[in-house]
């Protein structure tokens, strides 16, 4: 096949606003321009949303689940981060 | 790595799925897993995009215009499905274009349902009440499946198909309740895809190859004969609300087990189709193959105008 692939494109919807852009797939384009187009298509056929991101997957840089110990377990001993922490007399309300 | 790593890493792996973790694309996986999955995954996807040639043949022929829209949105959904689909089996690290090409090269299957002709307009009606119906049984438990993607892209489908089935129902409702003629073309369609339904939930739990790996991994979660009888207790009194026969002689409810008993389902025919020898599946497979080669100027055009583009832009910005 002497065909180029079409980039691979992530593609972000804002279902309202006031709410965040979250991922909801992918699909192939050649450019932003027609990923914008063919997310439309492809994910808001139903008024699913008001906002769409689109982004050439290779540009992502994403964390590698095997790393996982190193990055996230320093955060599971630092109980004294969280309100419930923290030993209050019952008479004291709204804190 | 050492075969003691890869036996430790897998205990691991079956651990979390039996926990209800899902795997995402990124996680450690065996090699079987993802292979199976990239099978099952893209079987799936083949078949959304197959399953919308029966239909596109009706398109221009709906009797109103109200059918025409659902009609076509029904097949679009179908179009979209197919990608939802073909993206999450792209995380596995398999290009579309390989996907395509064993779809194509007759490598990869897809469900033998679409290798019957949709030869009148009953058919629409009977295709989105009983084909689409028996989809949704397969796929509902599939949302709950462990890995992240496919469950994911299963959610939007399962969201998106309950109008499908909803509108293959009222064709055969409107036209059960027409002339005498209509009314016949109803209970032919039913009389033609009622076996074939039957067959798409998979061959009997005692045959199943894949049965026992694929519902621990939570590809499947109920047997093919649990699914089977599952869409028949809910079909059955269907067809009779709107006045319809199933054409099944043995058909029969059992008060002592609470569902029917059936009679037995030609799985020759089946296995005839799977094999290539239904009526349409040479047809479906040049109206894909041609397609994708009528199309690929088109693709080659559209990608050399985006780098014309690109170049341009970086030009004026120098």
């Amino acid at each position: 096949m002497g065909t180029k692939n079409w980039p691979l494109w992530e593609v972000f919807v804002r279902s309202k606003n006031g709410l965040e852009h979250r991922h909801c797939g992918s699909l192939h384009a050649t450019d932003a321009e027609m990923a914008l187009e063919n997310a439309r298509d492809v994910y808001t056929r139903r008024n699913e949303g008001v906002s769409i991101w689109v982004v050439e997957s290779k540009n992502i840089t994403a964390s590698n689940p095997d790393n996982n110990g190193e990055l996230f377990e320093p955060a599971q001993d630092k109980v004294y981060r969280h309100p419930t922490f923290y030993d209050l007399p019952d008479e004291v309300k709204h804190m | 790595m050492s075969e003691e790593q890869i036996k430790n890493l897998e205990a691991q792996f079956e651990a979390r799925i039996a926990r209800d973790e899902k795997i995402e694309p990124k996680d450690w996986m065996p090699e079987k897993y993802r292979k199976t999955h990239i099978r099952q995954m893209s079987q799936h996807a083949h078949s959304e995009v197959v399953g919308m040639l029966p239909e596109g043949n009706w398109i221009t022929r709906a009797p109103s215009l109200r059918r025409k829209v659902a009609l076509l949105a029904k097949i679009q959904d179908e179009a979209g499905h197919g990608l939802y689909l073909y993206s999450a089996c792209e995380t596995l690290g398999v290009s579309r274009d390989e996907l395509y090409d064993q779809l194509h090269s007759g490598k990869a299957k897809y469900s033998s349902i679409f290798n019957y002709p949709t030869i009148t307009w009953a058919d629409m009606g009977a295709i989105g009440w009983l084909v689409d119906g028996a989809a949704i049984i397969n796929q509902v438990p599939l949302c709950n499946t462990s890995y992240g993607p496919y469950a994911r892209a299963m959610i939007r489908v399962c969201k998106e198909e309950s109008f499908h089935q909803r509108q293959g129902y009222e064709i055969m409702i409107k036209l059960a309740q027409g002339t005498p003629e209509q009314k016949e073309m109803a209970q032919d369609a039913l009389n033609r895809w009622w076996w074939p339904s039957l067959m798409m939930l998979g061959p009997t739990d005692d045959v199943s190859v894949h049965t026992a790996q694929s519902m621990k991994w939570k590809l499947k979660r109920k047997s093919n004969d649990d699914l089977r009888q599952q869409f028949i207790d809910q079909t059955v009194p269907q067809a009779e609300l709107i006045g319809l026969t199933i054409p099944d002689s043995d058909l029969k409810w059992n008060e002592e087990k609470g569902s029917y008993d059936f009679g037995e389902i030609d799985w020759d025919e089946f296995w005839q189709v799977v094999k290539g020898h239904g009526p349409c599946n040479k047809e479906r497979m040049n109206a894909r193959v041609s397609a994708w080669e009528e199309g690929e100027w088109v693709r080659d055009a559209a990608m050399a105008y985006a780098e014309k583009q690109k170049e341009r832009k970086e030009k004026q910005a120098v």
